[in-house]
């Protein structure tokens, strides 16, 4: 027996899940017990450490700890930023152009070790950590990136993981993992129309998506990229804050020194984490710098302050990439906040501000019932990698091509105007044809009805909120302070497409309008009387 | 709530379509959860493609994330070349048709699969006859004809080969030009056809002559992979007449000979052209001139300079025997004088010493003064010039204690050192 698993791959951190029978998903825990397993590997000697253990090594052997070399994959040294190996062993341009790492190893032999060896090496390591946690030899594995890392390099992350043993049975994007994680926790999810936002923010970068999903169907509208925004800057706040501290009370600068340096970085990410559980905090360093301990007490709200520019960027980043879509805050019916930077409560609070009520926010920080964020993408990867595992690679593959992936999407919603006017929609814009949709209507009291066809125009609608009234005589000079607006998002009929008459009803039957679009792009609409026997009026309309 | 429909106007009796639906947008679902499943099979059930629908569901898409073929440009084919016949293929430009004619032998295949791609959406006969053009496949035909010797290496370097649209023409006799500007793109060019790789390059008027050499030397043996079957006449493939068939492989053998042959010519009267013309050759020559001339001039000057470097020596050595002399002259002088205030000194130190003792009252022994003096003579006399001087600055002013131990250790250093007998001595 063999088991398959989905593998998210960050650069700051990599996770395991798998999917049981009943649908449930875990996220396997490495030997450490971590389940955010640090992407770090260091070398003393002749060991190699791995995860968390790797990354504690930052603080004495920082130039043998490979950190941050996910993005690096399938790049050349000179059009890739190395910036994120700044704290770590330095990436070195090597005779082929790409990047590698030299590593100081027994006897003091300098072994140069490549992205992609490091990859690798890396991927062995979450090999043996799932089997270890499965009990069963690992050979599948969906892992996710991206959506920005192109062709090349996915090219060749797949071949570095099968080289690691571990077969790619396919290769996803990170946001539609979260999302497809998301919506499975609940059934009924899955197959509702609605526009999504993942905003996805990790260490050393922020990812988001606008996605589109149409009965199950996810497109995605717009991306955003922002590399270097992220969890790490939140701790260069939080050390930065911590340095001054330091320096006032001991009179000594910890920011000169490489090692002080390290170990503030360090206790600032594990104060950063508790502070996003708790509303404080103690941070302790022992011999900081020049033989001083540190030790000091910090509260949510200091932090909030201190890392208040970072925070601010990222909700921007968020409503960047709405604008990038073609679409207002309004038109989102929910930013779903995906990386582990996402635990940070004040991030959700000031996202849940900038987006109008109707937008839900999904994240721990506001809902309890909310899956971890850190671990959304490697469950969506888990749940794809037991969907595919009962097809074989030709069938995978054929369903991957262009021609079936790259698919027509209605540009305008199609749906039919009612009695009183009002645009009733079947099939929304964006969704994905070939498509066959219906809707249940009536025909009141009249005998024979028409079925307009319509597209839907997209109007926004204000309603104003009258203040209220405070009875209170301070509060009379606020009176009429401006009214709220409550604006919200109406389709109304727009363009007339096609009518199509039904006739000899008895009142208030129920009728059904059925709109199916082929893979030629040819409408077909039909209606009819929900009864037995009933005969179906129809229609067609060419592309 | 289920809508309710409206009622049925009049003047509608049966389906009436008013309007097609907006244009969609073609672009890629994810293709992640059981619904993307059952979308892919929806859409491959029962269902083959066409190459024309597989390249355009490839390229026009909307991607979200960039995607650049801003390398190939978007170069337009003219008139001219759209109505190429396409049985006469061979004779139009095929890096033209596939839009690449600023690349030609420096796109890669990533570039000419690009290019061929976007050229085949925009004339494929599907496509065309959709569009309402006529049924005019024929540039489509050539457009595959160029991708097919683009992709396969052979036939692609058997055209490059003959590509003289590639070629960089070397300017015309007689004009006026910049020699390296001119000539340095038309060996640029031709290097690429080298077996032999790399190729030295013109250089500049400052390439040393050993480079120059060099570079003339290479191209005079010049060894190019050029060949020239794509000028070949087809062979008809009918049986029938084989001897036909053979009459036109022979004589595609020997024209290929022909054109490497004339090929070869090109290069060597190219070379030759370009060393006839070569300002740097002119300069070597004229320095090998110069330096011929200087060596004769120096052959035939040499004795006058032999008898001239004498005479100069001679001056020169009187003049240094002349200086010497008055140097040793001088110090003379000098030392005569430093002995004199050696002697000076020498004496008015003794003076001082001797006077002292008298000064100090003999240290009380004014009987035994002449003991003293004498004692004071003979130490005196076995005393040097610094000895003196430092023993006189000590007793100059000094308290009759001090002037009397100070000669009295004197005396006994002089005797420790051996210079003086004590029983010479009386007093001290
Ligand atoms: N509980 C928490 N509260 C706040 N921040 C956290 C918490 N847990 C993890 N982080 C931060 O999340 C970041 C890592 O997030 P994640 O694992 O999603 O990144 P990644 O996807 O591996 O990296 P990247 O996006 O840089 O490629 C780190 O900065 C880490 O400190
Ligand atoms: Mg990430």
């Amino acid at each position: 027996m063999s088991a398959v698993i989905g593998i998210s791959f960050g650069n700051t951190s990599s996770s395991i899940a798998v999917a049981t029978q009943d649908g449930k998903v875990d996220v396997i825990a490495n030997p450490d017990g971590d389940r955010a397993i640090p992407s770090v590997l260091s070398y003393v000697g002749a060991d190699e450490y791995h995860g968390a253990q790797a990354k504690a090594q930052l603080i004495r052997n920082p130039k043998n700890t490979i950190i941050n070399f996910r993005d690096l994959i399938g790049k050349n040294f000179d059009d890739a930023d190395v910036s994120g190996s700044k704290y770590g062993a330095p990436a070195v341009k090597l005779d082929d152009g790409k990047i590698g790492y030299q590593i100081t190893r027994d006897n003091g032999n300098i072994e140069t070790v490549t992205v992609a060896e490091a990859t690798k090496r890396h991927m062995l390591q979450m090999k043996v950590a799932a089997e270890d946690y499965i009990g069963k030899k690992v050979e599948g594995v969906v892992i996710t990136v991206p959506t920005d890392f192109h062709a090349h390099q996915r090219e060749e992350l797949t071949k570095i993981v099968n080289d690691a043993g571990l077969k790619v049975l396919q290769m996803i994007n990170e946001p539609s993992a979260a999302l497809l994680a998301h919506l499975s926790a609940e059934e009924s999810r899955l197959t509702e129309d609605k526009l999504y936002v993942v905003a996805d923010f990790g260490g050393v970068r922020s990812d988001a998506a606008v996605i589109a999903a149409r009965g199950g169907v996810f497109t995605i509208l717009a991306t955003a990229h922002k590399h270097g925004l992220g969890g790490d800057l939140l701790d260069d706040a939080l050390a930065e804050y911590f340095a001054k501290e330091f320096e006032k009370k001991k009179k000594t600068n910890p920011r000169t020194n490489a090692r002080s340096l390290a170990k503030l970085k360090a206790e600032s990410i594990t104060v950063k984490k508790t502070l996003s559980n708790v509303q404080t905090s103690t941070c302790s360093i022992d011999s900081l710098a020049e033989g001083f301990d540190f030790h000091t007490t910090i509260n949510r709200l200091r932090y909030e302050l201190t890392a208040r520019l970072v925070l601010s960027d990222m909700t921007s980043f968020i409503e960047l990439v709405v604008t990038k879509a073609g679409l207002e805050n309004l038109d989102i019916d929910e930013v779903l906040l995906v990386g582990g930077t996402s635990h940070t409560p004040k991030l959700a609070s000031n996202v849940s501000f900038v987006f109008p009520e109707s937008t839900v926010i999904v994240s721990p920080a506001l809902d309890s019932k909310a899956l971890n964020p850190e671990e959304l993408v490697c469950r969506g990867a888990a749940l794809q990698a037991s969907m595919v595992e009962s097809f074989d690679e030709e069938e995978i593959k054929e369903s991957l091509q262009p021609v079936v992936v790259n698919t027509q999407h209605l540009s305008k919603s199609i749906g039919i105007k009612d009695a009183e006017g009002n645009f009733t929609p079947i099939l929304v814009a964006e969704t994905a044809y070939p498509i066959k949709k219906s809707i249940e209507v009536t025909n009141g009291s009249s005998t024979s009805v028409v079925i307009d066809l319509y597209e839907g125009h997209r109007t926004v609608k204000e309603t104003v909120i009258e203040a209220e009234k405070y009875s209170d005589d301070e509060e009379d000079d606020y009176s009429d302070e401006e009214p709220e607006v409550k604006k919200e998002i109406v389709y109304v009929p727009g363009t007339l497409l096609a009518q199509l008459p039904i006739k000899d009803l008895k009142p208030n039957s129920k009728l059904e309008v059925i709109v199916n679009i082929t893979h030629d792009g040819t409408l077909h609409v039909s209606g009819r009387e929900l009864k037995q026997g009933s005969v179906a009026v129809k229609g067609e309309i060419q592309a | 709530m289920t809508a309710t429909l409206p009622q049925l106007p009049s003047g509608i009796d049966s389906f009436k379509v008013v309007s097609k639906y907006s244009e969609p947008v073609r672009r890629p679902v994810e293709p992640v959860g059981r619904y993307f499943l059952a979308h892919a099979s929806r859409i491959m059930r029962g269902h083959t493609w066409s190459e024309y629908e597989k390249l355009e569901a490839e390229r026009n898409v909307k991607q979200v994330e960039l995607d650049n073929d801003d390398d190939i440009g978007d170069e337009e084919q003219d008139e001219e070349l759209l109505e190429h016949d396409p049985r006469e293929w061979k004779t139009a430009d095929l890096y033209a048709v596939l839009g690449l004619s600023k690349l030609r032998y420096r796109a890669t295949e990533d570039q000419v699969r690009r290019a061929h791609r976007k050229l085949v959406l925009k004339h494929h006969p599907d496509k065309k006859s959709a569009s309402g053009g006529l049924d005019q496949d024929g540039f489509f035909k050539i457009i595959q004809k160029a991708f097919e010797v683009m992709m396969d290496p052979v036939k692609r370097r058997q055209y490059d080969s003959v590509d003289t649209n590639a070629d960089v023409v070397p300017p015309p006799a007689k004009s006026k030009y910049d020699f390296f500007e001119a000539w340095g793109p038309v060996f640029a060019s031709e290097a690429r056809f080298s077996k032999k790789q790399p190729v030295p390059l013109l250089g500049t008027l400052e390439s040393s002559k050993e480079e120059v050499d060099a570079f003339y030397a290479f191209w005079g043996k010049f060894d190019s992979w050029k060949t020239f079957e794509f000028k070949d006449e087809d062979v008809p493939d009918d049986t029938a007449n084989r001897d036909h068939k053979r009459y036109i492989e022979r004589k595609n053998v020997s024209n290929r000979k022909k054109l490497k042959q004339e090929d070869n010519k090109r290069i060597i009267d190219l070379v030759e052209r370009a060393y006839s013309e070569d300002p740097r050759i002119k300069l070597f020559k004229d320095a090998a001139k110069k330096e011929k001339e200087r060596k004769k001039w120096e052959r035939e000057a040499g004795s006058r300079k032999a008898a001239e470097e004498a005479a100069a020596k001679k001056a020169a050595e009187e003049e240094a025997a002349k200086k010497a002399a008055e140097e040793a002259a001088s110090s003379k002088v000098n030392a005569k004088k430093a002995k004199e205030a050696a002697k000076a000194a020498k004496k008015k130190n003794k003076r001082a010493i001797r006077g002292s003792a008298k000064e100090a009252d003999y240290f009380g022994d004014a009987g035994k003064s002449a003991d003293i003096e004498a004692d004071i003579d003979t130490i005196i006399e076995k005393l040097d010039d610094v000895q003196l001087g430092s023993v006189a600055g000590k007793v100059n002013g000094a308290n009759a204690d001090s002037v009397k131990q100070v000669i009295s250790e004197t005396a006994s250093e002089l005797i420790g050192a051996g210079k003086l007998e004590k029983s010479y001595l009386k007093y001290f």
